[in-house]
């Protein structure tokens, strides 16, 4: 079926039949013949950066991202975007995304690649470290002078979690009271 | 929020104060222009003539950091000209509630201040009580202790004379967006306030917006459509990460976490868990219980027992503050060794950034997580350093982006929206998810080895599927939570069976001994037997107010306006007809419309009736505060560096807040407030932004806002390079000279304002000074958050950066 640009921008009846199902990437969608996006497999997400939570549809040929535009059925943008959202394509496409795990040395003067296996182990040897030596298992209060169990991991933090997923928010937090780490702040508290 | 975005098109008057929606969450405006379209008026209050302020029907100037001034001057404004919503404020707020005899309020200091520690005993603000132990009240709202007299008191002082005297706004401006949003207080009309920074970057920022809250709720503009409290977020999902706990102070799902004497879960729950003699409150936080074992038994799973306190030991036990600016003093101390980032860049996001870059060259090691290089990850190469002489160990780990992994995230409005994976990360990149399961299942093979006190991780329930990448689905199920054995459960007249394994069906199932799971209980409902809520995409619009409650699913119960039972009157009928959120169905016996607050009959009704602030023990909203640290009413003091004298009263700054040593109001040295914001074309702290071409040539560079009048008084020309400068430092950048910013009228004098972004630093394709070198780390009594909009600086011709 044909389906002009136009039609489909406008979420006319039959483009938005057929792309309520473009969730998961998967062919043909809202596809017509006469369409740029001809071929292309399409999913749909949610802009990474303000909390409005704008909708847009990812194109994508052979793994690779070819195009991405506001979700003309997304309630809330109806598919308009700001200047960053219009930008999305090029957090994908970008040679300055990093590529490879990177470690600096103390007192190098660069970074030097590293496989992800190295990286993980030499951080879990230094967050173990880290926590054993730092530990406390008790503490004396200085206003009542009496001894209570803290269980806590002095020595390290960590930060950050407004750019992860929801997902990833609650494994961190798991993760980080399991370590004992009571120094766990993000972008939410500045 | 209290609302939602499309809901915003439902509005008479939309007041937007400490934000700039046109400019920092630019899609809102559609919704905001549609209610301009139905008559509804925009009226923004800014230091700076802004995007937003351009397309308001009235445009009020305020100097950062007198918002409380400027809000509490709307309170009275409200009270004297009868524009209040009575019913409302008798029935739903704590206005009749009657206040015990030590409350008194002297000189901007309330009772019970110990000048020493700089703190508040907020006991002696307690509700006055009867033999039964419940707060006494008088409904004519005429005893002299009343929430309601001791209220209109308060705020008799901020006329509107004092307030502009204070704020610099001009009278006729003033005049003009207290008339139009109080004209809100009506029954039939809906007010909203949007916020975001400019609100809570403040040595007082919780009173701020305490002082919102306090305006609608006399307007009777909580819980209705085109109405609330609405804090405009800034990252796609800083709401999420909030709502899972990424603070010191909290667990998922806003349960608190342990301080050092809650010594076991008994007196952790006894603690936390608020309670009611009144028999008409809901107490919904009665309720904590169950969510924090359901929570233990999300983390522990079956080795967390009843008899060992659902293994409440392994939590960390809190003594103080660790707040972010905390953190960064222990960091510069050398007290952390270790510090991981995930996603985050303290390097220029925090304040008094040169202090925060030199703490990072403290640390042992630091492991950045990021999709590109930050200034955080290169802080041992910055400008002016030798990195030979900086020997903190630095791994960069490269992130997925958000179109290479699955997952949800939550906007400003509570929708957990699904986003889907739609090709592979970026050659080594890896998802976060990846990632943190990579440390779990690392460090958990390290400690079965041994090490100090390891069962709080070898216990750790850690169960995400067999593959190298963790199912995502997995764990959004463990985060809705699931039955742990057979149950029955009678709600009401129905029986309803559940087998282990089951998911529960919303959060009033979950069970506290133990026999239901649930990682975040707000988020109970998001993935049920019915499948994953989060990735529906259902366009009904049942009520026509925008809600479209199938599509992706919102928290709590997928309510899309919070506190709804305050849109209708005791009896369930809706205040405004034209606009029903909720109304009572008294012959089928249950609410239609959004989810109500809470299945309840209306709350007159005399068995079962519920009151509206189901959160709250005494289930009224508070006009009047039991629990701030800085005093039950919100009271205007002067940003910490301020050019003016508290003409309120003689307590210059917020008593409750400790004042450090790199902070001077010496205006002589410094004459200008200082202000910082953001701008569409960049993001935070710019590392997602400035490494984009497209919006690299929108906004190549760091620049300073000036107005025409400081040019020319300086001798600068638009584009000139300036130095700016602070107690803290100084940096560079080029002028920009713009009619947007007008000096204030301070006193009879007057102040410039030096308007600076703080999206830009030293990493990535655009590169400039960051703005946070300037600002100062001090923050609000409440929340800790920096006082980053108001501060004072000096601006100098050309100059390099001290
Ligand atoms: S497109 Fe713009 S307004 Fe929409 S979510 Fe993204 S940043 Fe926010």
């Amino acid at each position: 079926m044909a389906v002009s640009r136009r039609e489909f921008l406008q979420g006319g009846a039959a483009a938005a039949a057929l792309i309520l199902s473009g969730k998961k990437a998967e062919a043909g969608g809202a596809d017509g013949s006469q369409m740029r996006t001809k071929g292309l497999k399409s999913s749909t997400t949610i802009c990474p950066f303000c909390a409005v939570g704008c909708g847009l549809v990812v194109h994508t040929k052979n793994g690779k991202i070819v195009n991405i535009e506001g979700d003309t059925q997304h309630p809330i943008n109806q598919g308009a975007l700001c200047s960053k959202g219009s930008a999305l394509f090029q957090v994908a496409n970008n040679e300055r995304r990093l590529q490879k795990v990177m470690y600096r040395a103390p007192g190098s003067d660069k970074f030097e690649e590293k496989s992800w296996d190295w990286a993980l182990e030499r951080i879990a040897q230094k967050m173990k470290e880290t926590r054993d030596k730092s530990f406390k298992a008790k503490e004396i209060n200085k206003k009542d002078n009496k001894e209570y169990v803290v269980n806590r991991t002095e020595g390290m933090a960590f930060l950050g979690g407004a750019g992860l997923d929801n997902e990833e928010c609650y494994l961190w937090s798991k993760f980080a009271r399991s370590m004992g780490v009571a120094n766990l702040e993000h972008q939410a508290r500045i | 929020m209290t609302n939602h975005w499309i809901d915003l098109k439902n509005s008479d008057a939309i007041l937007a104060i400490g934000c700039n929606p046109a400019e920092n969450h630019p899609i809102s405006m559609k919704w905001i222009e549609q209610a301009m379209d139905n008559g509804g008026k925009l009226l923004a209050v800014d230091p700076r003539f802004t995007r937003t302020g351009s397309k308001a029907d009235h445009y009020a100037q305020i100097r950062p950091g007198t918002d409380i001034a400027f809000l509490g001057g709307m309170i009275n404004f409200a009270l004297q000209n009868n524009m209040i919503h009575e019913e409302y404020v008798r029935e739903y707020t704590n206005a009749a509630f009657i206040v015990n005899e030590k409350y008194d309020f002297n000189e901007g200091i309330f009772c019970s201040f110990d000048d020493q520690e700089k703190t508040y005993d907020p006991k002696a603000w307690a509700y006055a009580v009867d033999g039964a132990g419940n707060p006494k009240r008088d409904h004519s709202l005429k005893d002299p202790r009343c929430v309601f007299q001791l209220l209109k008191k308060h705020y008799s002082r901020y006329t509107v004379d004092m307030v502009c005297s204070i704020t610099g706004t001009k009278k006729e401006d003033y005049i003009a967006v207290a008339k139009a949003f109080c004209a809100t207080g009506r029954p039939d009309k809906a007010g909203t306030i949007l916020y975001a920074m400019g609100i809570t970057q403040s040595t007082h920022g919780t009173q701020n917006v305490r002082a919102t809250a306090m305006l609608q709720m006399l307007l009777g503009n909580i819980g209705i459509a085109g109405g609330g409290v609405n804090a405009l977020r800034g990252e796609s999902n800083v709401q999420g990460s909030s709502d899972y706990g990424l603070l010191f102070h909290l667990l998922p799902g806003y349960l608190k976490s342990p301080e050092f004497d809650n010594v076991d879960l008994k007196a952790y729950l006894e603690k936390w868990t608020p309670k009611t003699k009144d028999a008409k409150s809901a107490n919904w936080w009665g309720n904590t219980p169950k969510y924090t074992v359901s929570l233990l038994k999300a983390w522990y799973g079956d080795n967390a027992t009843k008899e060992n306190g659902f293994c409440y030991d392994y939590l960390p036990k809190r003594s103080g503050n660790y707040s972010f600016m905390k953190l960064m003093e222990k960091m510069g101390k050398g007290e952390l060794q270790g510090l991981v980032c995930m996603g985050q860049n303290p390097a220029v996001g925090g304040p008094d950034s040169l202090k925060t870059r030199e703490a990072l060259g403290k640390l042992d090691w630091l492991v950045t997580v990021d999709l590109w290089e930050t200034e955080t990850s290169i802080f041992w190469k910055r400008p002016g350093v030798n990195p030979k002489d900086i020997k903190t160990e630095v791994f960069m780990l490269p992130a997925a982006s958000s179109v290479e992994k699955e997952g949800s995230i939550s906007n400003s409005g509570r929708w957990a929206q699904w986003r889907y994976k739609a090709v592979e990360p970026v050659a080594d990149a890896k998802s976060d998810l990846w990632i943190i399961n990579q440390f779990a299942k690392r460090m958990k093979k390290a400690y079965e080895k041994g090490g100090t006190f390891p069962e709080p991780i070898t216990k750790l329930s850690w169960n995400y599927g067999p593959g190298e990448e963790p199912e995502v689905h997995l764990v959004a199920k463990e985060i809705n939570g699931y039955f742990t054995k057979d149950m029955t459960i009678v709600d009401k007249d129905k029986t309803l069976e559940f087998k282990a394994g089951d998911q529960v069906p919303m959060f009033k199932y979950l069970q506290d001994d133990g026999s239901t799971v649930s990682g975040c209980w707000i988020y109970c409902g998001s993935y049920t037997k019915e499948g994953n809520q989060m990735a529906r995409r259902d366009l009904a619009d049942p009520t026509g107010l925008g809600m479209f409650p199938k599509w992706s699913w919102c928290w709590p119960v997928n309510r899309r306006i919070i506190y709804n039972r305050g849109s209708v009157n005791p009896d369930g009928v809706p205040f405004n007809p034209k606009r029903v959120v909720i109304t009572w169905d008294a012959l089928e016996k249950k609410w239609k419309g959004d989810v109500p607050d809470g299945p309840w009959p209306p709350m007159n009704d005399a068995k079962e009736g519920k009151y509206p602030f189901i959160m709250l023990p005494e289930g009224h909203g508070r006009l009047y505060a039991l629990d701030m640290k800085d005093g039950p009413f919100p009271e205007h003091y002067e940003p910490v560096e301020s050019p003016a004298k508290n003409l309120m009263s003689k307590t210059q700054t917020n008593p409750a807040v400790k004042i450090p040593a790199n902070m001077t109001s010496d205006t002589a040295k410094y004459p200008f407030v200082g202000t910082t914001y953001r701008m569409t074309e960049h993001w935070q702290a710019g590392a997602m932004t400035r490494s984009l071409p497209w919006l690299v040539e929108l906004v190549p560079t760091m620049f300073v806002e000036i107005s025409q009048t400081l040019a020319r008084a300086k001798g600068i020309s638009n584009g000139d390079m300036v130095k700016v400068t602070t107690e803290r430092g100084s940096i560079e950048a080029k002028a920009l000279v713009t009619s947007r910013l007008k000096p204030f009228s301070v006193q009879g004098k007057e102040v410039e304002q030096v308007g600076l972004p703080w999206h830009f630093g030293y990493a990535g394709l655009a590169t400039g000074d960051s703005g946070n070198v300037l600002t100062p780390s001090v923050g609000c009594a409440n929340t800790s958050i920096p006082e980053f909009k108001a501060f004072l600086c000096n601006i100098e011709k050309g100059g390099k950066r001290a």
